[in-house]
């Protein structure tokens, strides 16, 4: 059913139709509206799940870690210093290979402090082990919470996956959205069946020390999962077009005008939504401008950019995010893969700063006119 | 420039925090989604304190809105107190031959909006009467849907359930969405 709703209200009926049975939760602003809709469906009796109430979001993740180790699907969604007080579990999260699904509306980081939107609280977390997808719109956001948990149980992966939302820009729009039907979510996303759990009946040790002779040997195992998650990823995509007409280019990137692009921008999130509509008008200009964007950003998807970018003749990678002392962080990331290119690292729309229809265009300008360079728009 | 993006029509309104002027643009939205038309509606992100500026953006078209950054060259402002007049830029507004629509009970000297089709209406007086309250922001979309069209009546009130969970709440929401529509239709000026 298509219907205007709000894009926080749209995660949490996603979450719902995933049924997880644990929700622990803290609430910061902006991911707060997420885990009060949640809060209703389940007092209404729509959502048969056990919302844990705790005192930080440090506690609302090893609540979520404890869950997952009983076997149970879990959810939950934080923002800000909310995840980054989340941090030192979060590497837990992902070590132990639990496959939580967790919404982060994204929002800066202190100080100065600041509520507002920008991507530097999950770009912090890139590194712990946790997949991100980052969505433009209230329907992506929704369509990938409820691909996220195919992709994070698959036995190939075991990753906790981060669906990374636009605080504000758009976690608080309203949106029309296709709300998919409770019995074709069942079909796409069967019960959880985990590996292995917490069982009185059936001790297991869970997260024991590993020395220096085994630990590497872990971490491998795990960058291997992200590894292998690329084609799960890319799968799970596939599925989900069949089952409900839409998809996300590949799962990983989607392109926009690129077949015959001379300049694009590389970006991740809402403002990708704003870069359509100047390509849009900039193509009727006989500008050849195009998109590569960014929807999963760990994995890096490495293969997918270089073949995306092939043909550029310069690029903007918009950061909305700043890796102090070293550029953008999606910004090195593109240059290391891309080192012949004239790629410009353009930082922008930190601490909630609109990015406009003009920084846009600005952005294209710089790809066109200028060299590797990097520049901030204030 | 944006409007030449789209043929899109956007929206402003201005209000006080208490005011629910995310309220009137989520009504707006869903009023012109009711309608057929693919719509949003999004708050100005700020700090929520009562009494505070606050403005909501809403955005119409026939097609697809991807646009994800505010509203600066609103075809309509609605204003929920007229105390925020002064405050509200309307270079971009004049410009465009927009329209001004505001809740006053007095008298506005439209001289000084040279090039905008200022509207005034007294939602205020039917609030107070119908939500014993100073909340005009159902009242103001009303007077938005008679002065220019751009929603229905019909819709309005199909999206009221979504917004407000008790029955008596919409019940009084729509006596106010009919009280002010029909004032405003009957007086609407020939200008």
């Amino acid at each position: 059913m298509r219907k205007l709703i709000e894009t926080s209200d749209a995660v949490a009926q996603a979450a719902m139709l995933c049924r997880p049975l644990v929700i622990p939760m803290y609430p910061i602003t902006p991911q707060t509206h997420i885990v009060e809709k949640l809060a209703s469906l389940i007092s209404d009796g729509n959502l048969d799940a056990e919302m844990i109430h705790t005192e930080s979001e440090h506690s609302a993740m090893s609540a979520a870690i404890g869950a997952s180790a009983a076997g149970v699907r879990v959810f939950t969604a934080t923002a800000s210093q909310g995840l980054a007080l989340m941090h030192e579990v979060l590497f837990i999260a992902s070590g132990m290979r639990f496959p939580i699904v967790m919404a982060v509306a994204n929002r800066s980081l202190s100080a100065p402090i600041n509520i507002w939107n920008d991507q530097q609280d999950s770009i912090a977390e890139r590194d712990s082990g946790w997949i991100q997808f980052y969505v433009e719109t209230a329907q992506e956001a929704m369509d990938t919470t409820i691909m996220a948990y195919k992709i994070a149980e698959n036995k190939d992966v075991l990753l906790p996956v981060m669906i990374c939302i636009d605080g504000f820009t758009l976690s608080h729009v309203f949106e029309p959205v296709d709300i998919p039907e409770q019995k074709a979510i069942d079909r796409f996303l069967p019960k959880y069946e985990p590996g292995d759990k917490l069982d009185v009946k059936n001790p297991k040790s869970f997260g024991p020390i590993a020395f220096p002779d085994t630990f590497a040997g872990f971490r491998k195992m795990q960058d291997e999962a992200m590894g292998r998650s690329i084609d799960i990823i890319k799968n799970v995509n596939s599925e989900f077009k069949k089952a409900f007409s839409r998809s996300y280019g590949d799962g990983l990137v989607e392109n926009y005008m690129i077949e015959d692009a001379e300049y694009a921008i590389v970006a991740m999130g809402s403002a990708c939504g704003t870069a359509r509509a100047v390509i849009d008008e900039m193509r009727k200009k006989g500008k050849k401008y195009g998109m590569i964007r960014i929807k999963c950003m760990r994995p890096f998807p490495r293969e997918e950019i270089i073949s995306a970018a092939k043909p550029l003749k310069g690029i903007a990678v918009l950061d909305r995010n700043i890796g102090l002392g070293a550029g953008g962080a999606l910004f090195t990331e593109i240059k290391a893969i891309l080192p012949e290119k004239n790629v410009n690292d353009i930082i922008l729309g930190l601490g909630g700063k609109d990015i406009t229809i003009e920084d846009i265009k600005k952005s294209f300008e710089i790809a066109e006119k200028e060299n590797s360079s990097t520049q901030w728009l204030l | 420039m944006s409007g030449k993006l789209n043929p899109l029509r956007k929206i402003v309104i201005h209000g006080r925090g208490g005011q629910g002027a995310v309220t009137a643009a989520e009504l707006i939205a869903k009023a012109a989604f009711y309608d057929g038309k693919e719509s949003q509606a999004f708050p100005s992100f700020g700090v929520e304190r009562r009494g505070a500026p606050v403005q909501a953006f809403c955005r119409i078209s026939k097609e697809k809105i991807t646009l994800k950054s505010q509203v600066y060259e609103p075809d309509y402002v609605i204003i929920l107190d007229s105390t925020l007049l002064p405050l509200v830029d309307i270079k971009n507004l004049s410009e465009k031959k927009g329209t001004l629509i505001v809740n006053t009970a007095n008298y506005i000297d439209s001289s000084k909006f040279t090039g905008i089709n200022v509207l005034s209406v007294d939602a205020s007086s039917v609030a107070l009467e119908i939500f014993r309250a100073d909340i005009v922001n159902t009242a103001m979309v009303a007077a938005f849907s008679a002065f220019t069209g751009e929603i229905s009546m019909q819709s309005m009130i199909k999206a009221l359930p979504e917004i407000f969970e008790r029955k008596d709440i919409i019940e009084k929401n729509q006596s106010v969405l009919e009280r002010i529509y029909s004032n405003c239709k009957e007086c609407k000026p020939g200008k």
